[in-house]
């Protein structure tokens, strides 16, 4: 903090350096903010255009009319025709929730069953390897994902599949679910490679989760004579449902919005919803990614932005229940 | 305790370990190689007689034009897949004379309508071109549509153990697409391959996923040839374009998707361009003509697919389905679609020298790549597309 | 029961080794000095060439992206923690729920607001993959300035110094280990990204390009390009491309985990 020479011998005035303080502080703090509210405006502006590029299709069709069809069929588009909607999204939306859900069914199990080994069974100089090895397969990129499924997944699960359409296949009512053929890309090679990339998300938030179980508490139970597992049991899950539950969810928000990998196996039929999760199908993600860069029929384009408003209404949703229903339970989480 | 403990996490670790070395090499020799006997071509004497008959594949046509000065050193153009190879060989070729480094993206034709229509990109790549419905949305105005090859749409199956040359019509591959044949021992393909022992599988039908050229020219070879297609589509109007609703089958991105589906998958049929079937070494068939011969697909099938066709003045037209009775039936071309009324002299001039060299030195490459070039007289007709193109109202070239 | 939670575990290390293996045994057959000084070749069926320009394409735009992002979210983190109330804590939320957009949204966003107008570009993709990383960056940056123990800041005013002043030569410094992990994760995260580039920067297979006004490619969207292909050759590249990818992630990720463990603030 210099001193400026003054013509006068008096020192500086306290009441200038004061000010200039107080104006090199607003100014700062201005820019601080100004950053902050560039963030909001970056969300405002994602909604603002999504809606305005999607608007013309909304007119046009009926907002209502996009969920009343399954039929996604551009070349039945014409520019007058408004019945029915060409560009029904019913099966997107119903790719997007099966394939993550098949990927939470077999995740969340197998990452509270791994969370549970890591902060109570595994010694401790266990517990880091063990979670930075889960983590590191967050760090794998999509497109490396989608690579390796179709050339070794894929393979490796055709006996699987075969089993299961032999054997859940002849099932009278849900048989039709199971139904062949397979033809490797699928929805339920999607969900496998969503349960994948999932894993490690749920992971690491369940075992903050389970970490905030009091010690005093898994040791009554160990004093108690409890096995590692009924501790487990006992006192660390039951008080770690809501926990689990907000994991899972926040898991199911990030199965939403992943594009690449789901892409390159889920064999992108986007006509109609199929039966069977051993058919190819679509996720809204995938539709958008292929169909974007090529939408030349009439409300093609404004359609696929219809799309992308709706995927990101679906995950908003998701992830803002998720975060409050974590932040609930852990108070203010940042991770 | 502890070392129960630790045999079963060092135990544990151990399958893993060996189970991802069992999956590494194990999944290795996963579908792609779709047929061992797929040099066995089996197309008939009559097919070797014509496709090993001598073609001109280096016409050696000269460029008039001259390089313009002023021209930009780079240039960016998308579009069809179907001539994707083709515009890749010749941007390196092109480049190596001139330095000019020419960038396209292969993202289909309805990406490279799409593209060109809004103005992202210098030039787009349709093959079939634009409809003049696509030509009013187009922000640049009038546009030039310059056929650049000629190539064939083929069928292309993955059946291990059947080489190449199984028989179809174009009423049978209809069937196939409408979902009304599923099986590859139905009886309709028995009786047109008589001497082969087709599997009991599933045919995994692969079509498009995305707006394309290949697409439409093999889906109006479908609508004339396949009642059936029409029908099942809901009428001509429908059963035919850049994307139509499939109701049936996988959709790959772009013809090098269809063809690593087919590759992939057991019992798969797709429909790519020839280059990509041939150097993925995989096995295609023979179609009947409208003549009645089973024509296989090569340079001397595809060269004839333009006799008596009578160009529009904006060149665009199908060339399936013709009378020559030595021609491949699902024959097309690509179409560059470039603004004919530029704004800036550098990419005029670039887009004027890039396609000038295309329609003269390029096309003694096509052949490298299994397309046709041009014949003298589509290609006549093309390069004076070339002498429209203007800037502020002075022609370029 | 421990041993069915064990085997849980081995089956998450053996997935995790079932991917790097076999990415590794397929890359490996074709990784060699070529790969990063050479282009792909001009026909897509011959083998030979490389990735080059999509790495230095990579290098390029992500560098761009992080110029861009980390002013931003480190003044953006800075407001919300150091200048607290209803806005900035309007601000976290809304930069929690940033980080769940999909990314191809953001894609489509860009596209809309610049590629349209503009053309695509490298610059498109760099704005893109900023906003991709700019909620990682402020998270991980928010998150270490609360660390920053309250003392550090409370002796600085009993000092004098200036609430500016305090946060850029104190708080900030001090954290400064902590926000460079942050961003490198956030570098990790963006370097993998494929779906937003899809829309923006459109790729440039062929050629090495330099200038981020042009189209350019990156390692993701030639691994997609090819991956996809049924050319053997392009897939033997995609693969090489794979594994040069993995470990450039992989190196980002641990050298932030190395910079993280060597923090001047105690983490509990």
């Amino acid at each position: 903090m210099t001193v400026p020479a003054t013509t006068s011998t008096s020192p500086v005035p306290v009441r200038s350096l004061q000010t200039r303080r107080r104006y090199g502080d607003r100014t700062f703090r201005l820019a601080m903010l100004g950053a902050a509210g560039v963030v909001v405006l970056v969300l405002l502006a994602m909604v603002v255009f999504l809606v305005a590029e999607s608007w013309p299709a909304l007119a046009h069709y009926g907002p209502l009319s996009f969920l009343g069809s399954d039929r996604w069929a551009p070349s039945d588009a014409t520019a007058a025709s408004t019945r029915p909607n060409p560009y029904g999204i019913v099966q997107f939306i119903y790719g997007t929730v099966l394939t993550s859900v098949i990927g939470l069914l077999i995740a969340v199990p197998m990452s509270v069953g791994i969370a549970l080994f890591i902060t109570g069974i595994a010694p401790a100089w266990l517990r880091r390897p063990l979670s930075y090895l889960v983590d590191l397969l967050a760090s794998i990129p999509s497109v490396v994902f989608g690579f390796w499924g179709i050339f070794a997944l894929i393979p490796a699960l055709q006996p699987v599949v075969s089993f299961l359409i032999a054997t859940l296949g002849k099932v009278p009512v849900i048989g039709g679910v199971f139904a062949g053929p397979f033809f490797g890309l699928s929805y339920f090679t999607a969900g496998i490679v969503l349960a994948i990339m999932v894993l490690p998300i749920v992971t690491a938030l369940c075992r903050e989760i389970f970490a905030t179980t009091p010690a005093d508490e898994r040791e009554a139970a160990l004093a108690l004579g409890m096995t590692r597992w009924e501790m487990l049991r006992t006192a660390v899950l039951p008080r770690s449902r809501a926990g689990i539950m907000g994991a899972a969810i926040l898991g199911l928000g990030r199965a939403f919005g992943e594009t690449i990998a789901v892409t390159m196996v889920i064999g992108n039929n986007v006509l109609s919803i199929t039966k069977s999760i051993f058919s190819t199908g679509a996720t809204m993600a995938s539709v958008i990614a292929n169909e974007f860069t090529e939408a030349v029929e009439p409300f093609h384009l404004d359609s696929l932005f219809v799309v992308a408003m709706w995927l990101l209404f679906i995950s908003l949703i998701v992830n803002i229940v998720g975060k409050l229903w974590v932040r609930r339970i852990r108070g203010d989480l940042v991770w | 305790m502890r070392t129960r403990f630790a045999a079963v996490v060092a135990g544990a670790l151990g399958v893993a370990v060996a189970t991802a070395a069992c999956g590494s090499t194990g999944g290795s020799s996963s579908g792609t190689s779709a047929n061992t006997t797929a040099s066995k071509v089996n197309f008939g004497a009559q097919n070797a007689r014509l496709c090993g008959s001598a073609v001109n594949t280096t016409p050696h046509y000269t460029n008039t034009i001259g390089t313009i000065s002023g021209g930009a050193k780079t240039l960016s153009g998308a579009g069809s897949t179907f001539a994707a190879p083709m515009y890749d060989q010749w941007a390196s070729s092109y480049n190596k004379a001139s330095g000019v480094a020419v960038a396209y993206a292969s993202i289909g034709s309805g990406g490279g309508i799409a593209a060109f229509q809004a103005n992202t990109v210098a030039f787009g790549d349709g093959d079939t071109g634009m409809t003049p419905a696509e030509i009013s949305q187009a922000k640049g105005g009038a546009v030039l549509q310059i056929p650049l090859l000629l190539g064939a749409v083929v069928p292309t199956y993955n059946l291990p153990g059947i080489p190449a040359g199984l028989k179809f019509t174009g009423n049978v591959l209809g069937e196939i697409y409408a979902h009304k044949i599923t099986n590859w021992d139905d009886p309709a393909l028995k009786k047109l391959n008589p001497g082969v022992k087709l599997p009991n599988m599933p045919i995994a039908v692969v079509h498009r996923s995305d707006g394309s050229g290949t697409t439409n020219i093999w889906t109006n070879y479908l609508t004339q040839t396949s009642p059936t297609w029409v029908s099942t589509l809901g009428g001509p109007s429908k059963s035919e374009g850049l994307t139509v609703a499939w109701p049936t089958g996988i959709g790959g991105k772009g013809n090098e998707g269809v063809s690593a589906a087919i590759a992939e998958t057991k019992g798969a049929l797709g429909y790519v361009e020839a280059d990509y079937a041939i150097s993925e070494h995989l096995t295609y068939g023979q179609v009947q003509n409208k003549a009645g011969n089973w024509i296989e697909p090569c340079i001397a099938t595809v060269v004839p697919a333009v006799d008596g066709v009578k160009f529009p003045p904006s060149l665009n037209t199908f060339l399936t389905n013709g009378s020559n009775p030595d021609v491949y039936p699902i024959v097309g071309t690509t179409y560059a679609l470039v603004y004919e009324h530029q704004t800036s002299k550098a990419t005029a001039a670039a887009l004027v020298n890039f396609f000038a060299w295309v329609l003269t030195a390029g096309q003694d490459e096509n052949a490298k790549l299994y397309y046709a070039p041009l014949g003298a007289s589509l290609q006549k007709l093309a390069y004076a597309q070339l002498k429209k193109i203007t800037v502020n109202g002075r022609p370029v070239a | 029961m421990t041993v069915f939670l064990a085997a849980l575990v081995a089956v998450a290390v053996a997935v995790l080794a079932w991917v790097l293996t076999y990415v590794a045994a397929q890359g490996l057959k074709y990784l060699g000095p070529a790969f990063f000084t050479h282009t792909p070749p001009g026909n897509p069926a011959s083998y030979g060439g490389g990735y080059a320009n999509g790495i230095v394409g990579s290098l390029i735009i992500v560098g761009l992206a992080t110029l861009i992002s980390v002013p931003f979210g480190v003044a953006a983190a800075v407001a919300i923690v150091e200048y607290g109330g209803r806005f900035t804590a309007a601000v976290s939320f809304i930069t929690d729920v940033l980080v769940g957009v999909p990314t191809i949204v953001t894609g489509a966003f860009i596209y809309v607001i610049w590629v349209t107008h503009f053309g695509f570009s490298g610059l498109a993709g760099s704005f893109a993959l900023a906003l991709v990383m700019l909620p990682l960056v402020i998270r991980a940056t928010a998150e270490m300035l609360r660390l920053v123990p309250v003392h550090l800041r409370e002796a600085s005013a009993a000092l004098g110094v200036s609430r500016a002043r305090t946060i850029v030569s104190v708080v900030l410094p001090s954290a400064r280990a902590g926000i460079t992990t942050g961003v490198f994760l956030a570098v990790a995260r963006a370097m993998g990204e494929t779906a937003p580039l899809l829309l923006t920067a459109l790729g440039n297979q062929e050629f090495m390009q330099l200038h981020p006004t042009q189209r350019m490619s990156t390692l993701s969207l030639q691994i997609f390009t090819d991956a996809i292909t049924g050319f053997q050759a392009a897939q033997a590249r995609a693969w090489a491309g794979a594994l040069t990818l993995i470990i450039i992630v992989l190196l980002f990720a641990i050298g932030a985990r190395v910079i993280g463990r060597r923090t001047s603030v105690t983490r509990s």
